[in-house]
């Protein structure tokens, strides 16, 4: 029986069969074989990173227990993160990668490891590689070479996967982050020890319940099929010194870095379709010793929260093991984070030290840089979080503030150009954190989808920095910029917005006595309660556009005036 | 007095009627020929000619349809293949593919230069429409979705990919018994081995099967069985031809290289599936000059046309190990070359013998991951097992013959954590040491000369059971991989063995890209080379023995 089904891995992927692809993809096939393989464009398919969530009050008892531990235990974190590049096409060939597309239906020759097929660098994979490595502070490998890592796996199709080993492309770097004000805030810098290229490998996928799976169990008992889109997209392997003491700072260096590969535009982050993947080394010891402790891989992290999570579990296992004398108990190996049930479980144990018996790469020449290139790239950067953040800082903004606008980089985007339009620094985020971000929240829009432009915003507050709206007005004026589109002044015109002057309001004021002489009368008299009903016969024939405020100045002078 | 006669074959005068008659320097134009080449028949001792622009020739002057060519060539294909067994696979689409040529001539359209020529394919370069097993069973009856870069210029140059051609399993081997499937023999001596791992594009030449071949060259692969052929073999300069398509053994050694039974026809193959290939990054951007320009005709050579050619000898190629009468003939092609002008002088590689031990470990290492990907995965023969490791082990330890399993455990050792600074690493830092001292030798002098292979064909089975003695029957052509050089091996003479004596090689190392000066050289040698016809009896019979 198992024999029966291990021929369908084959059985199934018969789709890869080169025949049958030949008949298949004829066309399309050698289309793709024919297009340049350097490609300039890259895939815009971002959405906007959440916000890390982590109850801080959590369980009492589980906070205090974890309070007392992290008194007597100090924990090392590092993490290793796969950035899945937004290049057009694969690392190695000319095969697009789209997420989610049907199996085997992007592959060609290259990708699929057919006799005598070759691989090409494609030169945006070390353009992004060169961006990232200058973003993250490090010293770049002027001469860098492709090694292959070798190791049997079905979604593995050469056997080896081309990787960097000895020489990465980028070293001994650093990523800054600012923490949560919520959380206390603070400023942390993180080692960055390298930066390399390498390319993905495939899915596995199980036929019965069409999930994907990591991990390979036998005895086998049902299908494997293999899908091969994913393999050869590129991938940068970014891995940080063991810096982290929390499952929170670890959470924000992850959320930091994915706001960084966003920044530069080199890959669209997302952790749920995997395009950014963590996986993450813990160990503990006690405080005041400088032999680390035994270290823990855990993965399927998919989320910065789950991150936060499964690490703060884990240093709360690890030091209850520790503080009951079994630390012997803490062993090498790769554990799993459990979403449903919120622990870390056993995946495998480590047997000893993997031998992938790496040697460069004889089918790719070196990668070598040179300083004009360099210095080409590193002049194109965009302005990165760090720096937004500190110029933020320095316009005066909180760091609450700070932190909501510099998140996202569209979010950045649209205050810096409403500022850039002249608006007020304070009331511009004001805006956009309040009812900008509530109505993006409710109707489930990035900032690039609302119908609001940031001059148009600049022109509201504008307007009623200026007196010409209310800010009740503008408020109105707002919803319907979000929703429609149009122009503040356009929408003034239109439905006659324009707050009215203070002879206009003397006028109302007049008109209201003179069509109420009975209350004049008694207010004079000292019923001085009525003034309320003025401003509110006044408002009514003025249609909310006076200035309440100023309504009220002149109602008040010309009640008492004459008294 | 040419010493290539010191040892003449024994039947020498079934082939050369005018062998006792020496000749002096060719009256007629060798590029120019309009000789039919339907006549096969050695019956002159005139130098060889190229049989691809006679053929051009014949067809464009009507004289001779590709059809009838074609039909020519695969009766005697299939009269010398039961006993050769050069061929895996042969094409069904021959006489097509002639037929539409002569289409063409008919309605006076271009041809291109390959026009009607038969080109047999060493079966690890990738075909599209036949099968590329690279004489394993791991791939038997697997048919690639692509042509190799080499086989799409022949095509597209109108030559006819007459079938694939026999070889050692991933062309790890020197005599084709390493094939899964059949055991070539080789033309001059059926009890004999062509030499490997091209032994099947060797002996299909030699034998006239197919007019050219294509084969690879990682540590000998062309230029040895060229030897033990009697034809000519053409290792390329690393990066000249792309590799895209050719099934990789050791990917920085590889090479394609051509077999013909002329210097001029190597030449012309060469300029055809030579030049940068995107879909290979280590393939040269170098400029590709037409070789066959430089060819001078026999008539218009000069009483010494390589006056002033200065032409190493290599000390270390002509000591201990090496046969007598290969010492001899090559001595004696080297007083030839003396006499055609050449200033000769003795040059000493000492990391000459380092070369064998490197490259095995390097060729190893490279295979043992180069064959990573026939795990019976995604294509392949595909073992029943009831584990993943059981299918990896079964599929593999089914699918590979003991040659390869023997060095995809060398090259596993030697890549294996602890060993590899002891060996491959050391073998590289030798890799590096021959190349600079081919440098230095190369500035000196414009070719380097040797022995194609210290010995002459040898039995089938002689050295089955012995791989050391096989593996240093490499010893004269490895070093050129490591250094990635061009070389050139042609036949210069005889020794005694088979029933008619056997061919023996002469190597030219040329200086990277340097092709066109190798191929002058040659051409020049094999035009005056006198007295010597390079057709084996298998063929001058007309029948097979």
């Amino acid at each position: 029986m198992a024999s029966f089904l291990f021929r369908t891995i084959q059985s199934h992927s018969f789709l890869l069969c080169p025949t049958t692809l030949l008949r298949r993809n004829n066309g399309a096939f050698y289309c793709s074989m024919k297009s340049t393989h350097t490609q300039t464009a890259t895939q815009e398919k971002q959405q906007p990173p959440p916000k890390i969530k982590s109850s801080p009050q959590g369980n009492q008892a589980k906070t205090r227990t974890l309070d007392r531990i992290s008194k007597e235990y100090e924990a090392i974190i590092g993490i290793e993160t796969h950035v899945q590049l937004s290049t057009l096409t694969k690392a190695f060939c000319t095969c697009p990668y789209n997420y989610g597309a049907q199996p085997n239906t992007s592959v060609c020759p290259i990708c699929m490891g057919l006799p005598g097929a070759l691989p090409v660098v494609n030169s945006k994979v070390v353009e992004f590689a060169v961006k990232l490595g200058l973003a993250l502070n490090c010293k770049l490998s002027f001469n860098s070479k492709f090694d292959r890592k070798q190791y049997f796996y079905p979604d593995l199709p050469k056997g080896y996967q081309i990787s960097q080993f000895d020489i990465p492309i980028a070293t001994g770097g650093y990523l800054d982050v600012d923490l949560p004000v919520e959380y206390g805030g603070g400023h942390r810098r993180f080692g960055i020890t390298r930066v390399h290229m390498e390319e993905d490998a495939g899915k596995l996928l199980h036929a019965d319940d069409g999930e994907y799976s990591q991990e390979i169990t036998f005895p086998i008992i049902y299908a494997l099929q293999v899908d091969l889109n994913r393999a050869g997209v590129p991938l940068l392997e970014i891995v940080s010194e063991p810096d982290m003491r929390t499952g929170l700072e670890a959470a924000e260096y992850a959320a930091e870095l994915q706001r960084l590969v966003r920044y530069l535009g080199v890959s669209n982050g997302n952790m749920q379709e995997g395009s950014l993947r963590c996986d993450v080394n813990v160990s503990i010891r006690p405080v005041g010793q400088s032999k680390f402790g035994t270290k823990v891989e855990i993965k399927n992290l998919n989320s910065f929260s789950s991150i936060n999570r499964a690490i703060d579990f884990e240093i709360a296992r690890q030091a209850l093991l520790y503080s009951q004398g079994k630390a012997d108990q803490i062993v090498q190996e790769t554990r799993l984070w459990e979403e449903g049930s919120q622990k870390t479980v056993t995946m495998r144990k480590k047997e000893g030290l993997a031998d992938y018996r790496y040697f460069p790469e004889p089918d790719l020449p070196e990668v070598i840089l040179n300083k004009e290139y360099v210095d080409s790239i590193q002049s194109s950067l965009p302005e990165l979080p760090e720096m937004k953040r500190r110029r933020y800082e320095e316009m005066g903004l909180s760091m609450q503030d700070v932190l909501f606008l510099a998140n996202d980089i569209n979010v950045a985007r649209f205050f810096d150009a409403t500022i850039g339009k002249g608006a007020d620094v304070k009331l511009a985020a004001n805006w956009i954190m309040g009812d900008i971000a509530a109505h993006m929240k409710n109707e489930k829009l990035t900032i690039n989808e609302i119908k609001l432009s940031a001059a148009e915003l600049a022109e509201l507050i504008a307007s009623i920095k200026g007196a010409t709206i209310s800010g009740k007005i503008g408020k109105e004026i707002l919803f319907e910029l979000m929703a429609k589109g149009g122009t503040v002044n356009g929408i003034i015109k239109e439905k006659d917005l324009v707050q009215a002057n203070p002879s206009e309001i003397e006028k109302m004021v007049d008109k209201v006595f003179s069509e109420n002489p009975k209350q004049l009368e008694q207010y004079r008299g000292g019923k001085t309660k009525l003034q309320g009903f003025f401003a509110g016969q006044v408002m009514k024939i003025s249609k909310g556009k006076a200035n309440p405020g100023l309504l009220n100045k002149i109602l008040l002078e010309k009640l008492n005036a004459k008294s | 007095m040419l010493s290539t006669l010191h040892h003449p074959p024994r039947r020498l005068s079934r082939f050369f009627p005018a062998n006792n008659k020496p000749r002096h320097f060719h009256t007629k134009p060798v590029l120019s020929s309009s000789q039919p080449v339907t006549d096969q028949s050695p019956s002159s001792t005139s130098p060889p000619e190229s049989q691809i622009l006679s053929i051009h020739h014949s067809l464009l002057s009507r004289e001779v349809t590709a059809t009838q060519l074609a039909e020519t060539y695969l009766s005697r294909l299939k009269l010398a293949e039961p006993q050769l067994k050069s061929f895996i696979h042969v094409s069904n689409n021959v006489l097509k593919e002639a037929q539409s040529i002569d289409d063409k001539i008919k309605r006076n359209e271009n041809v291109g230069p390959l026009a009607g020529v038969l080109v047999g394919v060493k079966d690890n370069i990738c075909t599209v429409d036949m099968p590329s097993t690279a004489g394993s069973r791991v791939l038997e009856n697997y048919r690639p979705p692509f042509d190799a870069t080499a086989v799409k210029k022949v095509k597209e140059f109108d030559g006819i990919v007459v079938g694939k051609t026999n070889l050692d399993e991933f062309g790890m081997g020197s005599t084709t018994e390493s094939s899964s499937f059949q055991v070539t023999a080789n033309p001059w001596d059926i009890s004999r081995v062509p030499g490997g791992s091209s032994g099947g594009s060797a002996a299909a030449v030699s034998a006239r099967q197919c007019v050219v071949s294509l084969g690879s060259d990682t540590g000998g692969s062309v230029r040895q069985p060229a030897s033990f052929c009697g034809v000519v073999g053409l290792k390329p300069t690393y990066g000249r031809v792309s590799r895209y398509g050719l099934i990789a053994y050791a990917s920085s050694l590889d090479v394609i290289g051509c077999f013909g039974s002329s210097v001029a026809d190597t030449g012309i193959l060469l300029s055809a599936i030579s030049g940068h290939d995107r879909l290979d990054a280590t393939s040269s951007k170098q400029e590709v000059p037409d070789f066959t320009s430089q060819l001078i005709s026999a008539a218009l050579l000069e009483s010494k046309p390589l006056k002033g050619l200065k032409v190493g000898v290599i000390r270390e190629t002509l000591e201990n190990g090496v046969d007598s009468g290969v010492k001899s003939t090559v001595l004696g092609a080297v007083s030839h070359l003396e006499e055609l002008g050449c200033t000769l002088s003795e040059v000493s590689l000492p990391s000459f013998s380092l070369g064998l031990p490197a490259y095995y470990i390097l060729a190893s290492s490279e295979s043992s991951s180069n064959l990573s990907r026939y795990d019976g995965v995604r294509y392949g023969n595909q073992a029943a097992a009831e584990d993943l490791n059981a299918l990896y082990g079964d599929s593999r330890a089914k699918g590979f013959g003991s040659e390869v399993k023997m060095r995809i455990l060398m090259g596993t050792y030697a890549l294996s954590a602890g060993y590899y600074d002891a060996y491959y690493k050391r073998a590289q830092q030798v890799r590096t040491l021959i190349q600079k001292s081919f440098k230095t030798a190369l500035d000196e002098n414009d070719i380097l000369i040797s022995p194609a292979a210290p010995s002459a064909a040898y039995k089938i089975g002689e050295k089955k059971n012995d791989p050391l003695a096989m593996y240093s029957g490499d010893i004269m052509t490895v070093n050129v991989n490591l250094a990635g050089l061009p070389a050139l091996v042609l036949p210069c003479g005889f020794v005694e063995g088979g029933p008619v004596g056997l061919p023996v090689g002469l190597q030219m190392i040329g200086a990277a890209f340097d092709e066109g000066k190798l191929l002058k050289v040659g051409h020049i040698f094999e035009q005056t080379l006198q007295g010597c016809r390079f057709v084996p009896p298998l063929i001058a019979d007309g029948i097979p023995q």
